[in-house]
């Protein structure tokens, strides 16, 4: 017999694509889940058996550090067994197509795809061709969903509940899946939205998206809670988006003078790597108001949830899985 | 080959502002006589055509058949056959293959292999530049003797604007129209789609209508210097209908394009990375849809081109920005035409036939040869109507090699049931 579902406890479906596609009720129980998790790592024994026997395959089709080692500790927190490939040493040197890639894997019997992929779109093209759970890991410019539930975690953690906040995101809003993972979560879940950056680094229509745009990073400071300020890709001064690192971090950057003299204590995020001395001063990025590490914690917790309720795990057993059941 | 004899259709024939039920002769590769209860030779073939459409043939002046070089999507042999089957009695094959078609050998390799396929008549075109570089201009005596009938780097635009003028005022002595792609890559920066919220939403490059709009403005200006022929190749913007509009006013030589899908569909066909919506230009807003509608219907797009371009499932089966851009349209033309212009009161069904037909002939002088028309003497080149037919679009059916179409399952009015060229049926089906 089948117990009646809880009418607020959200079911998922088979993919994490992107933050747009999820509901509020989708959102909190990703966000609880993961505040169960945060503790399996900081045990001595960091594994629980959640996922075992369950096979997953990290597919990197772009360089990545810190996301493929995260979701890799989460997988192996949550005791499934996980293989790692990246475009170096993989067939996709060869030529071999996405699709074709997917399919072979899929041959071998997997259960999950956690793909990183430059072009936007990769992460859904490959969900709707293979039956297996595809978790978005950042697709071109598109979506990075775990990173934006990181940093909605993050926030809730430092500033209770997310509604009514005020978060700006700061700098190459143009090329940053994370920007746009962070605008549709944050929305969703009710904070007031604002971007600010040259104007050559934001998305054509980004007001359309229901943010607010600042072009002073003063005038966003002035305004902000919570600022989450976006790596620099380095390659931009040459592609002739901005002059200069220099004035870039004159005009642009978060400095420690400019936080300071801020109206709120001031909130900062960074996804990571850093540009020091660009987009943040170390004297921020150090500073009282970071919680840049904890992100990265936090990043581990919500991929367990993710991974967890992607393979039909219910938001409302965690507490039990945490303890060690199996859920 | 035995004459024909076509009985009690409409016959529509803008270029003589003929609308009636008459009879139509076609005898030894021309039209021998039109009129009430023809008498015809013995030995013609009488075909009952009442309830149906008699027009001459439909012209479409922007295809891409891949011979040589991309055989695996399309010959010139099975697009010349697709088009048949889209009712177009002639297509103008466009010379960006591999290699490109930038000698008076490749243009008669073209002009030979279309002969061969028995279908459609297949007008080649020539490069303007060498390999479509941009860097020299290629041979337009030579290219017209070997068969060409307009140059064009088409897929890239003219980058040089001293090469356009160059161009333009060359073809003078020809009296060649140089035929354009118009897209300022800078400002399209490597885009997929067009710039918008959808694009921003999708995460993708988008480019903006002015990459279109400041390039068709660069060579409407460089024909009212030249006195050259101009022929603006697939506008999908609203600031290109309305340069367009206002150079046409001002007496500038110039033709230009309307693409079924860019008066069809709008960006939001993209959504969730549809690579059957990717072509370019970019398929844009409604606001500019709309304009390409406008531009048709009043004369400023004086024709309808489908910019057919095949590409093999493969190819478009990967993620959008990794797919190439275009779409088949050969087969979906007139239904769509007829759907979205004639069936919702925009355009007569003589206007349209006159973006089909007549004035692509024109725009590629074709008339000269009688293309476009079906006066007495006129090549016998016709598309015989149904305009009541009712029809799915299923992609399995196409003669194509390719199958890259947005509007598989779209259910359309109209279509081509008979299509004559020189005299004889090459496509016969519908009904």
């Amino acid at each position: 017999m089948t117990r009646q579902q809880e009418p607020e406890v959200p079911t998922f479906g088979k993919d994490l694509v992107g933050l747009e596609e999820l509901s509020r009720e989708q959102l909190t129980a990703l966000l609880d889940t993961a505040e169960h998790f945060k503790e399996i790592s900081v045990r001595p024994v960091r594994k629980v058996p959640a996922l075992r026997g369950r096979t997953i395959v990290n597919a990197f089709f772009e360089n990545s550090t810190r996301t493929r080692v995260s979701f890799e500790f989460a997988e192996k927190r949550m005791g499934a067994d996980t293989v790692s490939i990246s475009t170096t040493g993989s067939s996709v040197q060869k030529g071999e197509t996405l699709v074709d890639t997917a399919r072979n894997l899929e041959a071998m019997g997997i259960d999950m795809v956690v793909i990183r992929h430059a072009s936007s779109g990769a992460a859904r093209f490959l969900a709707e061709r293979i039956p297996s759970s595809v978790i978005n890991a950042g697709d071109g410019k598109h979506e990075h969903p775990t990173q934006g539930l990181l940093d909605l975690l993050t926030i809730r953690d430092h500033r209770g509940p997310i509604e009514g906040l005020k978060v700006c995101i700061c700098g190459d809003v143009l090329h940053s899946r994370v920007a746009r993972s962070n605008i549709h979560g944050l929305r969703r879940l009710g904070a007031e939205v604002a971007v600010c950056g040259p104007v050559t680094l934001l998305p054509p229509c980004v007001e359309e998206l229901g943010v607010t745009v600042f072009r002073r990073i003063e005038d966003a400071i002035e305004w902000a809670d919570v600022l989450n300020v976006l790596r620099l890709q380095l390659e931009r001064m040459k592609s002739g988006f901005i002059p200069s690192l220099r004035e870039y971090n004159r005009v642009f950057g978060v400095t420690r003078e400019r936080v300071e003299n801020a109206p709120r204590d001031l909130l900062i995020l960074h996804p990571g790597p850093m540009n020091r001395g660009v987009e943040i001063d170390s004297d921020v990025a150090d500073g009282p108001h970071s919680v840049i590490l904890q992100q990265v914690t936090n990043g581990v917790a919500v991929r367990m949830a993710v991974l967890y309720l992607l393979s039909g795990g219910r938001p409302e057993q965690a507490e039990t899985v945490k303890q060690g059941g199996e859920g | 080959m035995r004459p024909i004899v076509l009985r009690g259709g409409r016959v529509i024939d803008p270029s003589q502002t003929t609308d009636a039920t008459i009879d139509v002769l076609l005898a030894d590769g021309r039209v021998a006589a039109l009129g009430e209860s023809l008498s015809a030779p013995d030995d013609a073939e009488s075909v009952d055509v009442s309830g149906l459409i008699v027009t001459p043939g439909l012209i479409d002046v922007h295809v891409h058949l891949r011979e040589p070089g991309q055989e695996h999507k399309e010959t010139i042999s099975t697009g010349a056959r697709a088009a048949a089957a889209g009712g177009f009695t002639a297509v103008v094959a466009m010379p960006n293959t591999d290699p490109p078609i930038d000698s008076p050998a490749a243009v008669g390799f073209v002009r030979a292999q279309g002969e061969a396929a028995r279908a459609a008549r297949v007008f080649p075109s020539g490069c303007i530049t060498m390999g479509q570089k941009g860097e020299q201009l290629t041979e337009f005596g030579e290219l017209i003797d070997a068969g060409a009938v307009c140059v064009t780097d088409d897929g890239k635009p003219v980058l040089s604007a001293g090469m356009m003028r160059m161009a333009l005022e060359y073809a003078l002595t020809f009296d060649l129209p140089v035929a354009v792609h118009e897209e300022e890559v800078t400002l399209s920066r490597g885009g997929t789609m067009n710039e918008g919220i959808i694009a921003t939403r999708l995460g993708l490059t988008g480019i903006p209508n002015a990459s279109e709009d400041v390039m068709i403005a660069r060579d409407l200006m460089l024909a009212e210097l030249t006195g050259g022929r101009v022929h603006i190749q697939h506008v999908a913007t609203r600031g290109g209908v309305e340069l367009i509009r206002a150079a046409k006013a001002k007496g500038i030589r110039v033709t230009a394009e309307g693409s079924p899908h860019h008066f069809t569909l709008t960006d939001a066909a993209v959504e969730w990375y549809d690579t059957n919506a990717k072509m370019n230009p970019p398929l844009r807003s409604a606001t500019d849809r709309d304009a390409v509608r406008a531009g048709v219907a009043d004369g400023t797009l004086d024709v309808i081109a489908t910019d057919h371009a095949p590409h093999h499932y493969d190819e478009k089966e990967q993620a959008f920005e990794d797919a190439p851009f275009g779409i088949v349209g050969l087969e979906t033309a007139l239904g769509l035409a007829y759907t979205e212009l004639v069936a919702t009161g925009l355009l007569d069904l003589s206007t349209l036939i006159e973006r089909m037909s007549c004035a692509p002939a024109r725009s590629m002088s074709l008339d000269r040869i009688g293309l476009g028309s079906l006066r007495v003497g006129s090549a016998a080149d016709v598309t015989v109507i149904d305009p009541r037919a009712e029809w799915t679009v299923d992609p399995k059916t196409f003669l194509s090699l390719s199958r890259n179409t947005p509007f598989a399952e779209r259910k359309l009015r109209c279509r081509a049931v008979r299509t004559i060229v020189a005299g004889r049926t090459v496509w016969e089906g519908g009904r």
